[in-house]
């Protein structure tokens, strides 16, 4: 397979790419890794009249915390270096957690978060740890910048919030409110194959109460489920067996599973509670070890 | 020699837009003219006839076209060959030299890591970016990093075995 003609640029700046984006109103397409745009270009479901290659500027390839705790991603930070990143590791568990497990190791060197967030597969991992986190993505446009929250970036499956002549530079995650904890939980049939069902959690404690609480799901509806309201059952409270089956059924209940090959409806409902009451309980145990 | 999905001739027509494009290939310098929609597997196997590395299941899935890039594995089905411009590519033909094969080549002929050898340069590219960076792999650590490369005859055991194997040969040839 192979894709149908499309010209090709390979711009090493990033106002050099709005003007090219700008310049072919909407006939241009934004190439980062690749890792789902190449596919869908093989398979003939896009053939835009031109690529625009955004690899070769180099500004673009960071990860970096500021001062005030705010997660920076560039829109060339791959994957991997998300997996490897000592940045994260500690900060932001939900990411750490989540990047092992996006595709498999090879996809990791090469696709990028900021794409993938982009690309707004509702399958996708990292679109259901952004709107845990609830993060941001920055639009660079011909007119100057903007900011989209994550929760109005995606329009539908397949579609963003981006104008046609708008780059996605970067994502913003915002500093924790106290301390950040949280994790994401994936049941796949096999590695690299799409979620049957997964959990994206990130908490904000202040000692042992829930300061800020965030949640969404993959593979169990339409689209990324956004079960910020269902977690929100925990804000001001500790974490006990209790909270956390509420949560949990509340959670299980946002989800909107369909029966297919990975699974019947309530067996995708049923992973849901489990996911959602295997990250919290993990949470409590290791703060009751930290006190 | 060419297969059913390669139809992009590695030969443009003249009316067809290309790009020059060179590429460190295995230390040597390979110039070609490429249409943007060529795949650097197809590039690698019809331009450069370096048909070591397979295309499998051409769509991002088994790895059989694992290279390495710069350095770490990519899927050579899912790059676009004028993206590798003025990159390193590194394929399984690079891997032995004229009289030697490469301890990871000699791995999987000892502990029988193949079996129909159509997986066998991808698992062999991703085992070596394995050992670049992890020298002294647990057998989890080697299943994890060959979790993106399907093999449909060995049940894996023995490529996990052949990674241990050059592994072991690896470290000793270092120490020496």
């Amino acid at each position: 397979m192979y894709p149908s003609r499309f010209a090709y640029d390979a711009p090493t700046t990033v106002a050099e790419a709005v003007a090219i984006l700008d310049r072919n109103g909407g006939e241009a397409k934004v190439l980062a890794g690749g890792q789902s745009l190449v596919p869908m270009l093989k398979l003939r479901f896009a053939s835009p009249e031109r690529l625009v290659d955004i690899n070769n500027i180099k500004a673009l390839d960071y990860h970096r915390l500021d001062p005030d705790g705010t997660l920076r991603i560039g829109a060339l930070c791959r994957h991997e270096d998300l997996e490897f990143s000592e940045i994260i590791k500690d900060s932001h568990p939900t990411l750490a957690q989540a990047a092992a497990l996006v595709a498999d190791p090879i996809v990791r060197t090469r696709g990028t978060f900021v794409g993938s967030v982009c690309h707004a597969d509702p399958q996708g991992d990292w679109a259901a740890t952004m709107i845990a986190l609830d993060g941001r993505i920055v639009a660079q446009g011909p007119n100057g910048r903007r900011e989209i929250a994550m929760r109005d970036f995606v329009s539908g499956p397949f579609t963003n919030a981006l104008a046609y002549n708008e780059l996605a530079v970067e994502a913003v995650i915002p500093p924790a409110k106290g301390k950040a904890v949280g994790g994401y939980l994936k049941l796949e049939r096999r590695v690299g194959d799409f979620a049957t069902a997964s959990v994206a959690v990130a908490l904000d404690m202040n000692g042992d109460v829930v300061t800020r609480a965030g949640c969404a799901l993959a593979g169990v509806g339409g689209k990324t489920i956004d079960a910020n309201e269902a977690i929100s059952v925990l804000v001001g409270k500790t974490l006990t067996a209790e909270s956390i089956e509420a949560a949990a059924e509340a959670i299980a209940d946002a989800a909107d599973p369909r029966t297919d090959h990975r699974g019947s409806a309530d067996y995708k409902r049923h992973i849901v509670k489990t996911f959602v009451t295997r990250i919290l309980s993990g949470i409590a145990r290791s703060e009751q070890k930290a006190a | 020699m060419t297969s059913l999905y390669e139809e992009v001739p590695a030969e443009v027509p003249a009316n067809v837009p290309t790009r020059r494009v060179t590429v460190t290939v295995n230390g040597e310098k390979r110039t070609v003219d490429v249409e943007p929609r060529l795949l650097l597997a197809h590039m690698l196997r019809q331009a450069l006839q370096l048909t070591g590395t397979h295309t499998g299941c051409d769509t991002t899935n088994c790895g059989a076209c694992t290279v390495l890039f710069d350095g770490r594995p990519i899927k050579s089905c899912t790059m676009l060959a004028v993206q590798a411009d003025g990159h390193d590519v590194e394929t399984v033909e690079g891997l032995a030299t004229a009289s030697e094969l490469h301890p990871i080549q000699e791995g999987f002929k000892q502990e029988h890591g193949l079996q129909c050898g159509y997986c066998t340069p991808g698992m062999m590219m991703a085992s070596k970016a394995l050992l670049e960076r992890n020298p002294n792999p647990t057998e989890d650590e080697i299943r994890w990093a060959l979790s993106g490369n399907l093999c449909r005859c060995t049940g894996y055991q023995n490529i996990v075995k052949s990674v241990m194997w050059a592994a072991e040969k690896m470290r000793a040839e270092e120490a020496e």
